[in-house]
């Protein structure tokens, strides 16, 4: 029976622990519908959230027999097909509820899917098998372009939807995999500063000195990098910085009180600030113990912003205090050491399996990360989903499908 | 790709590295959620489970304004308001019933608050102004009315009540249309804030606005306050930005003082060193401070009918044929296209009429002027020399110049509405408006004020602030700040104002039409009267307005100050709107120069009062007297005393202790 089981999950610890976090989700989600003025949609999440992971585990288990040739050989078409479909959202996308504004539905009337979400596994796969293939590692930029702009293509499609969320999910992934493809840390830090520079961009002294710094470190590093190099990094420093008011002004209200309210909570304390006041003020009264499953009162009162769904982790506090918090983060960690384990044992006979799931583990890091932190003010809200706990059909089977191909890659000995 | 490249621990090295990033990241969630739920968990928890935390606005002050002397022309007093959460319709409806008691409340007023509360689902002022009484009340019985709060708020208080109505203009809270235009940014109005509706007050309003800071507050099922939330700490509302005008406060006051209080009109007083608008007086006045708070109906219906029509800004908004005043801009524009020089007469003498184009036009004065040269014809006001000039400037140069100044345009003064002059801007306007190609007759017309011409009092204060000056006029400007606009400029020479204001000093100067009610101690007064036809004067129904535009300053010296004024239905400009000009103009220049005030200026009342006076023999010595080419001056008999000179209905028109005791002093 016990053998059985390992052969059906193919990686017991992993999957288990991913079952327990579906399960404990779906009770989040029952827990998130019990208010005191019912709403028929809400309610009812629990039973839908239930059938897709009914769905889900059957799609793990034919997803986890594909042979990893085929998964090899999918991973390019999938790769195109995803970004199509992408590109495809930007015009007939559709929004959802009290994200109406986010076109990144697709609708094919007896169905509506996320393109992000399957273009995000689609990239994962994609970029491992460019990734793999390399016979020599990463050390100059220049190595860095091909995989940068397999990542940054959907990503940009991702951030017109606008998706700031699912955006950074790709940035984790391309991160992740990139480390894991041995690519020297300051390379990718130096890969990654425009980015950091279009934030400090608002400062300009602390950009002046910023800017400093990164070519005081590519003159350290001159005997490392081509010239070409070094300016293209400056260049693309001083771009970035030359955009980010354009880009600021670019980005939806919302979406710009957002990282206004992170930076000062008190800038728009009846908007975007009131969420993250209402969200502590959940977490903060669940106390140690909490106030007991089902219970949360300001749940109740229905005062949490999109209880459900990305604010579904303020439930949880509420409701089972800190230990539950605690226990659910242990959890998250405990799956995502799992995933780097599997990583280091596939070792370096199997790069494209090491490379599949760094991909995931990226991915799920910022949704865990991202999506925990902004329910106590930690991050700026960004309207992630937490990966198997919030309420979400395609999400839910994406991440388990994830699964699958995670434990099927680290599974296959060649 | 091989891996084994580097190291061979590199695969242990990278995982050791993802193994600790995870246990940052997780660590820094655990620590997070640790502080948030186990050491701060008592400041976070509500004080019952069925609390609910609310953010209520603390409303902010608005930006005082002061006047050019700093002082306070509109503040805020502490006031209170009442204000409702919304909550299940039937009982908040109930609690409003309630409150009707204590509070003046319609029946309409209540549905109107009913649907705000369901549009907006948040807070809903209910009175921006409640009186202490009914907050007492209110008080006392707090838990008869659930949902309901009181706050203290900062109240608008105007410090020139009907005086200076016109130009503060006055707040209110913002409507439903006002969120929903673009004049309010969505980012920074909520329903219940109170803006500014009209005057400076709307046209500065994103200045004058605050931020209204927010504080957190732990409300019971009821809807009752609990207490302040102690998890988050309240935002302090941020006061508007303070406003500084070139209003002088005092100026403004005298004028609605001695403005005959029988009649309408307006006063404008402007600054010609800048344009600054010293006073903007229109009579009948309203008190600003009747609106803070929402204005009681009894007190609107009161203003929207009253026949003097109270709310209307005449200095801005009306439209009056400018008449002789406009003389001044005939011959402005004549000198600055060169087609006349200061000396020159025009061949025709006037002898009363003058034929020209098969027709009589004829002199208002049918004893004709003779001869005159530009300064003796505006002294004397001679309408046949300027159908002369008009000729000479053409119908084309005329429209093309007057437009260029702005007659048929605002002039783009810091208030949020203001008429347009009326003034044909080329010849199809004649064609658009009565169907006929115009022809040089109409420059007959124009040149002496009248035709299709209608200028507000301000438009023509900005025409005289160029002839005070050097011939450019920039904007008017309330506030102060830097020029508004570009202005506009005629092209004249020194001998050209020299003249030009020659011939205003002849209507004040001894034997000139306007010199009783103009003679002053201190300042010459320069001007011109005008007498403007309107529809009720040309049927004989009524008198005609009467205008007065008018320089004054230091003698010997540039102008200081250009006042305006016209008085609907005042008959004669030298009569009734010359003195006012004079009196704004005395009163504004004594406090300048270090002068004591006082009630008795001009040479008539003077003499209506008392002796004639020293200074006056001093001023005007019999030489100096105006001799027109017609022969004799004006007699310098007694003048009849004007009926607004009689004191006193509710406001004595003169001044505080009156004219006897006036008389009484000089003894």
């Amino acid at each position: 029976m016990i053998r059985l089981f390992d052969r059906w999950t193919l990686d017991a610890p992993l999957v288990v622990s991913i079952m327990g976090l579906s399960l404990f989700g779906i009770a989040m989600i029952y827990s998130a519908g019990q208010v005191h003025v019912p709403n028929p949609v809400t309610a009812e999440a629990w039973v839908r959230q239930s059938v897709w992971f009914v769905i889900a585990l059957v799609a793990f288990t034919v997803m986890s027999r594909i042979p990893l040739r085929w998964i090899e050989w999918a991973a390019v078409p999938s790769y195109v097909v995803s970004v199509v479909l992408l590109a495809l959202t930007l015009v007939i996308g559709e929004g959802r509820g009290t994200a109406a504004g986010v076109k990144s539905w697709i609708n094919l009337g007896f169905i509506s899917f996320q393109p992000a979400e399957i273009a995000k596994l689609a990239t994962v796969l994609a970029l491992a098998q460019l990734l793999s293939q390399r016979s020599s590692a990463l050390t100059s930029l220049r190595d860095l372009v091909a995989p940068s702009a397999l990542v940054a293509l959907p990503l940009v499609l991702v951030l017109r939807q606008p998706d700031l969320g699912t955006a950074m999910a790709f940035g984790g992934i391309l991160f992740a995999m990139l480390y894991w493809a041995a690519t020297p840390v300051w390379l990718l830090l130096l890969v990654a500063s425009p980015v950091f520079g279009l934030f400090l961009s608002a400062y300009p002294l602390v950009w002046s000195v910023y800017i400093v710094g990164v070519v005081g470190f590519l003159v350290l590093m001159r005997y490392r990098l081509f010239l070409f190099e070094s300016v293209m990094v400056v260049l693309a420093n001083f771009g970035t910085a030359t955009i980010a008011r354009p880009l600021w002004n670019s980005l939806a209200e919302y979406q710009r009180n957002r990282i206004l309210v992170f930076l000062d909570p008190e800038v728009d304390p009846r908007g975007a600030g009131y969420q993250v006041i209402q969200s502590k003020v959940a977490v903060g009264s669940g106390g140690f113990e909490g106030q007991g499953f089902t219970l949360g009162s300001q749940k109740r009162l229905d005062f949490l912003p999109e209880q459900h769904t990305d604010f579904i982790f303020s439930v949880v506090g509420e409701e089972l205090g800190f230990i539950g918090t605690a226990v659910a983060i242990l959890t998250f960690s405990y799956v995502l050491v799992r995933l780097v384990r599997m990583a280091e044992d596939a070792g370096s006979e199997q790069p494209f399996a090491g490379l599949v799931l760094l991909g995931i583990f990226g991915a799920w890091l910022v949704h865990i990360f991202v999506n925990i932190g902004m329910t106590i003010g930690v991050v700026p809200i960004t309207g992630i989903p937490l990966p198997f706990v919030s309420y979400g059909g395609t999400f839910l089977f994406m991440s388990w499908v994830a699964v699958a191909v995670a434990v099927r890659v680290a599974n296959e000995r060649p | 790709m091989n891996l084994d490249v580097h190291h061979p621990q590199e695969l242990r090295r990278r995982a050791f590295g993802a193994y600790i990033a995870i246990a940052l990241l997780m660590g820094v969630l655990v620590f997070s959620f640790f502080r948030l739920q186990v050491l701060g968990s008592s400041t976070w928890e509500l004080q019952a489970a069925t609390n609910r935390l609310r953010t209520l606005p603390i409303p902010a002050p608005r930006g005082t304004i002061y006047d050019r002397n700093g002082r306070i022309v509109a503040d805020n007093a502490p006031g209170y308001s009442i204000t409702i959460l919304p909550g299940p319709r039937d009982s908040v409806r109930a609690t409003l019933e309630r409150m009707a008691e204590y509070v003046e409340l319609s029946d309409e007023r209540m549905d109107e608050l009913m649907a705000t509360l369901r549009a907006y689902g948040r807070e809903v002022v209910v009175d921006a102004d409640a009186d202490f009484a009914a907050v007492a009340a209110l008080e006392e019985r707090r838990g008869d009315f659930p949902g309901v709060y009181v706050d203290m708020r900062p109240r608008r208080r105007y410090q020139m009540d009907e005086a200076g109505g016109h130009v503060t203009g006055y707040v209110g809270e913002i409507t439903a249309e006002e969120l929903a235009s673009d004049a309010f940014m969505a980012e920074r109005y909520e329903p219940g804030m109170v803006v500014g509706k009209i005057g400076i007050e709307r046209f500065y309003e994103d200045r004058l606005q605050g931020s209204p800071g927010v504080r957190y507050v732990e409300f019971d099922a009821r809807g009752r306050i609990v207490g302040d939330f102690e998890g988050v700490e309240a935002r302090p509302a941020e006061a508007g930005e303070d406003l500084y005008l070139n209003i002088d406060m005092e100026l403004q006051e005298w004028i609605h003082r001695i403005f005959p209080d029988t009649l309408s009109g307006a006063v404008v007083a402007l600054d010609p060193a800048d344009g600054g608008v010293l006073a903007l007086y229109s009579a009948p006045g309203y008190d600003p401070n009747a609106f803070v708070g929402g204005i009681a109906d009894s007190t609107w219906i009161r203003l929207n009918t009253d026949e003097g029509k109270p709310l209307f800004d005449r200095s801005v908004l009306g439209l009056y044929a400018p008449a002789s005043t406009w003389k001044l801009a005939s011959a402005g524009i004549a000198l600055d296209l060169g087609v006349v020089t200061p000396d020159e007469t025009m061949p025709d003498p006037c002898t009363g009429s003058w034929y020209w184009g098969n027709r009589s036009w004829g002199c208002w004065d049918p004893a004709g002027h003779g001869y005159n040269n530009l300064a003796e014809a505006i002294g004397n006001s001679c309408d046949v020399y300027f159908y002369q000039l008009g000729l000479r400037i053409g119908l084309e140069r005329l429209l093309d110049r007057s437009t260029e100044i702005g007659f048929s345009q605002q002039c783009g003064v810091d208030l949020p509405q203001e008429s347009q002059g009326v003034f044909p801007e080329d010849p199809s306007y004649w064609v658009e408006t009565y169907g006929y190609r115009p022809t040089q007759g109409e420059a007959l017309n124009l040149s002496i004020g009248q035709g299709p011409n209608s200028q507000t009092p301000l438009k023509m204060a900005q025409f005289y602030v160029a002839l005070a000056r050097d011939g450019s006029a920039p904007p008017p400007r309330i506030a102060k700040g830097g020029p508004l606009g570009d202005g506009w400029e005629l092209n004249l020479a020194p001998d050209h104002i020299a003249s030009l204001r020659e011939g205003l000093r002849m209507v004040t100067a001894p034997g000139g039409t306007a010199h009783f009610g103009t003679a002053l101690e201190y300042w010459d007064v320069l001007g011109k009267t005008g007498t403007g036809q309107n529809p009720l004067s040309v049927r004989g129904l009524a008198e005609d307005h009467a205008w007065f535009a008018g320089l004054a300053g230091p003698p010997g010296e540039p102008p200081e100050i250009v006042v305006v004024a016209i008085v609907e239905y005042g008959r004669s400009g030298g009569q009734v709107a010359a003195p006012l000009v004079a009196k704004t103009a005395d009163f504004y220049l004594r406090r300048k120069h270090g002068l004591p005030t006082d009630t008795i200026q001009t040479y008539l009342e003077h003499i209506l009062t008392g002796p004639v006076p020293e200074w006056y023999r001093e001023r005007f010595p019999p030489q100096s007297r105006v001799r027109t080419r017609r022969g004799p001056s004006l007699p310098i008999a007694a003048p009849t005393e004007p009926a607004w000179l009689r004191p006193p209905g509710r406001r004595d028109t003169i001044g505080g202790p009156g004219l006897a005791d006036a008389g009484a002093r000089r003894r």
